[in-house]
């Protein structure tokens, strides 16, 4: 039977082309339009790391002013850490795995006389980041702790970097140099690019990975070039690199791995524990406020979730809504012009329940129509959004199997909706009514 | 009028009509909001930044060789620059107005770290950055030659005088913001420094931040490895310069790299591209809004003209003018969409209440509502009319025929 309700729907589509062709367009723009923002917003609530998102916790110290709030008026902690208290956390190394970080700006000077240095971005970490991360190695591995407390100059490149700089080769015990130093490569890292870049949502939470990851403590003590935020609440007592170290200036990013709820309960006092404890040395003059959030609730909280993308979804939302009433005006007028129709079928012995199927099945038919011809247009729209954002949104426009079977399921599921009034309609015609008029 | 049949007719139909109205509400309730968020966006991008924009361009120097000396090559290439013909100014400092980057500093009226400060862009320039800037100096001087100083990179101390904007001058002296200059405030919780100079407008680095037109100048040259040079051009001259100015600094010293040289245009188009790209998607978003509620008026006006030929055709035998036929149907629609914009003024009200709440949007402005109310009647008139002209051309003879 169903396929006689499909050849029937097909029919009626082609009888009415213009009003048919007016449903299916008015779908796929409203289908289009909504795609294309969600797919957007999907991308930016994405989880950039699912296997692990639960175990993986940002700290946060709150020692921050005790006079004034933030820039935003809140008593929040700050986002990042001070050079103190993230090497006091790392020493005390009381997660299963823990990482401080930040990120640095470098000049890059190839081999070869031709090639030219070029600037690259780089994140000073630990050893852990890593195996904390789930990071994918194409050659060699990360350094081990040894090189973290040693202070040895080891580098591993990016792929794009490992490409640009030798030609894709495995670089491993090659060297590069970097402000004028020489680092040796351990590693080469696989294609990564988390969207969002859960592990540094201050300086952009859309932004690219850094080229390159050297030891923290290396970047520490040949003063390499920092970039990213730096925030101070107090003014820094004296001048120079020591000065600034011992200040109560915030650029770090300080990350736990805790595999269970008693181990963050744990970890939870001994993070009291230490500010009450720094408490006693005079700093830390606010209420105690330490903050742990797993990678979802620190999304959540940062808002990484643009505004705007979130504006663009509710008005896409309604626009869909339009369409549907749009639909719903335009089906309910094609199925009572079918009245005569409908009320011979009736007579000639169809029940008012194959009648509703009969019907339905032709809702949803324009209903696949408006989603396929939406998805075209939802393509289009976030070409449309590149084109306007620019590099920002490279990571956010593209369409995934999930997005385009929820646009497909989408557009059949409104049609469906807004068939059901009409359908209804349609079914509940007398047919003695109609058949006298012939 | 025929307002009493042309109602009843309605009546009998009550869900097309319903339908229309809803659309028409809520495609109204979208503009609005979407327009209000548009006024919002362009307000905030048409905020006038003091400078010569057209004619400036910014380039950053990296140093990175051992022997690199930031002192000789800042001087060394003010000089360059600064001789090439068609540069108005050239100097240099931290980063760029708009760029996004830049250092945030407090200004307090009194020492102590108790105090909250006010907020403020901060820039370290020379003796020429107001020539170079464009901008105007409304009280007070310039620094001199002497006034500034080499800056260490993590100094702490800061030189004895700065100049702000009017807008820092009225937030840190409300009653009288002249009365700013000569006064003494205090950075860093506890360093004096002295208002020399108030310049009446300009712009710092977050156009998204409150205290974006809050700005002082700090007469400091950096002996940093990284820093941006600022050059401002003879009128029309800039794109001609800016491949020469990087070509000489590449050459001049192979000790750093010179990047990301742009133009102010290009500052401020990558300082605004989400906002215009929202007002570009908001635009298209109407356009598309109105064409699908259009046509779906349009297609249930043909379908209701349609099912009726037949008793148009009476009426018409029976007397009716075509303008009265004509009348019939806009007078429908008009009905129709009036009862439309009345709930859609309820729900655009609605909307924007919510979007109050949720986000971090404004209020829109009460024109609105009725200029957006008129605009849909007319939509609906004109969508409407079509159908309503095809109408009115049905012969009366059609109703001595049967179907």
């Amino acid at each position: 039977m169903f396929s006689y309700y499909l050849k029937l729907g097909l029919l009626s589509i082609r009888r009415n082309p213009l009003m048919s062709a007016l449903m299916i367009a008015a779908i796929a723009v409203g289908i289009g339009a909504c795609m294309s923002i969600l797919t957007v917003n999907y991308a930016m609530s994405g989880n950039p790391i699912p296997q692990k998102s639960e175990q993986l916790f940002y700290v946060q110290l709150d020692s921050w002013d005790p006079n004034s709030p933030n820039d935003d008026g809140s008593f929040d902690p700050p986002d990042q850490m001070t050079y103190t208290d993230a090497t006091a956390l790392m020493k005390a190394d009381k997660a299963y795995r823990q990482i401080a970080s930040f990120k640095g700006s470098l000049v890059l000077e190839p081999q070869g006389d031709d090639e030219r240095p070029f600037s690259v971005l780089s994140r000073n970490t630990w050893a852990d980041f890593f195996p904390m991360f789930d990071l994918q190695f194409l050659h060699g591995s990360g350094w081990d702790d040894a090189a973290d407390y040693n202070i040895e100059r080891v580098v591993v490149l990016s792929k794009e970097t490992n490409e640009r700089v030798f030609g894709g080769e495995n670089s491993v015990g090659r060297s590069v140099r970097l402000v004028g130093m020489d680092f040796q490569v351990v590693g080469v890292l696989d294609e990564f690019h988390p969207a969002p870049k859960f592990y540094d949502v201050t300086n952009g939470a859309f932004n690219d990975p850094e080229d390159l990851y050297i030891p923290f403590n290396v970047g520490i003590e040949y003063e390499m070039p920092r970039a990213g935020n730096t925030n101070c609440w107090k003014s820094i007592d004296g001048d120079g690199f020591e000065a600034f170290l011992r200040s109560e200036c915030a650029f770090i990013q300080f990350w736990a791995e805790l595999i269970d709820e008693t181990e963050k309960q744990e970890y939870m006092d001994f993070l009291n524990a230490y500010a009450e404890q720094q408490k006693l040395l005079g700093r830390f003059p606010r209420p105690l406020n330490n903050r742990l959030n797993n990678v979802m609730e620190w999304m959540e909280e940062e808002e990484v979730v643009d505004e705007d993308a979130r504006v663009m979804l509710g008005l896409s939302l309604l626009f869909l809504l339009v369409c549907l009433l749009n639909t719903i005006g335009l089906l309910l007028a094609k199925f009572l012009g079918k009245s005569q129709d409908i009320s011979l079928r009736r007579a000639l012995g169809a029940s008012r329940a194959t009648l509703f199927v009969q019907h339905l099945i032709e809702s949803g038919l324009i209903g696949l129509g408006g989603g396929i011809l939406g998805l075209g247009l939802a393509w289009l729209g976030l070409r449309g959004i590149e084109v306007l954002f620019g590099e920002y949104v490279e990571n956010l426009v593209g369409m995934d199997w999930v997005m385009v079977l929820t646009a497909i399921g989408l557009a059949i599921l409104s049609a469906l909706l807004a068939g059901l009034y009409p359908t209804w309609r349609a079914c509940n015609i007398t047919p003695a009514e109609q058949l006298k008029i012939q | 009028m025929e307002f009493g049949p042309i109602w009843r007719a309605m009546t009998r139909n009550k869900i097309g009509a319903i339908l229309i109205a809803l659309q028409i509400a809520v495609t109204m309730a979208i503009m609005v909001n979407a327009i209000s968020i548009m006024q919002e966006k362009s307000r905030m991008m048409n905020r006038v930044s003091g400078l010569d924009e057209h004619n400036m361009f910014t380039i950053q120097t990296v140093g990175f060789a051992d022997d690199f000396n930031e002192r000789v090559t800042t001087e060394e290439d003010m000089a360059a620059l600064r001789a090439i013909p068609g540069v108005v100014g050239a100097f240099q400092t931290n980063s760029m107005p708009l760029s996004g980057s830049g250092w945030g500093m407090g200004l307090q009226l009194e020492p102590g770290e108790e105090i909250d400060g006010t907020g403020v862009g901060m820039y370290f320039v020379d003796e020429h950055a107001l020539s170079t800037y464009g901008v105007n100096l409304i009280a007070g001087e310039n620094f001199s030659t002497t006034d500034v100083v080499w800056r260490e990179p993590a100094t702490t101390s800061w030189p004895g005088k700065t100049i702000i904007t009017l807008a820092m001058a009225e937030a840190l002296f409300p009653d009288d913001a002249m009365s700013a200059l000569g006064k003494t405030v205090y950075i860093d919780d506890t360093q004096p420094m002295t208002v020399t100079g108030i310049i009446e407008k300009m712009q710092g680095s977050w156009p998204s931040w409150d205290g974006f037109e809050r700005v002082m100048l700090v007469p400091s040259r950096l002996l940093w490895k990284d820093s941006d040079y600022i050059i401002r051009t003879e009128p029309g001259m800039r794109d001609e310069l800016m491949p020469q100015v990087e070509e000489l600094l590449a050459e001049r010293n192979k000790g750093r790299i010179v990047r990301r040289m742009r133009s102010m245009d290009e500052i401020r188009e990558r300082a605004y591209r989400s906002e215009s790209a929202m007002i570009k998607i908001l635009t298209f978003t109407i356009v598309l809004l109105i064409a699908v509620t259009s046509l779906g008026i349009v297609g249930l006006a043909s379908f209701s003209v349609n099912r009726r030929t037949k008793q148009i055709g009476t009426r018409r035998a029976l007397g009716a003018t075509r303008v009265a036929i004509l009348r019939y149907f806009m007078t429908e629609n008009f009905i129709i969409s009036l009862l439309g914009v009345i709930l859609g003024a309820a729900l655009t009200i609605g909307l924007n209440i919510l979007m109050i709440e949720t986000f971090s949007l404004t209020r829109i402005a009460w024109y609105l509502v009725p200029v957006a109310m008129l605009i849909m009647l007319g939509i609906g008139q004109a969508a409407v009319f079509g159908p309503a002209r095809r109408a009115s051309s049905v012969p009366p003879a059609v109703a001595t025929r049967t179907v």
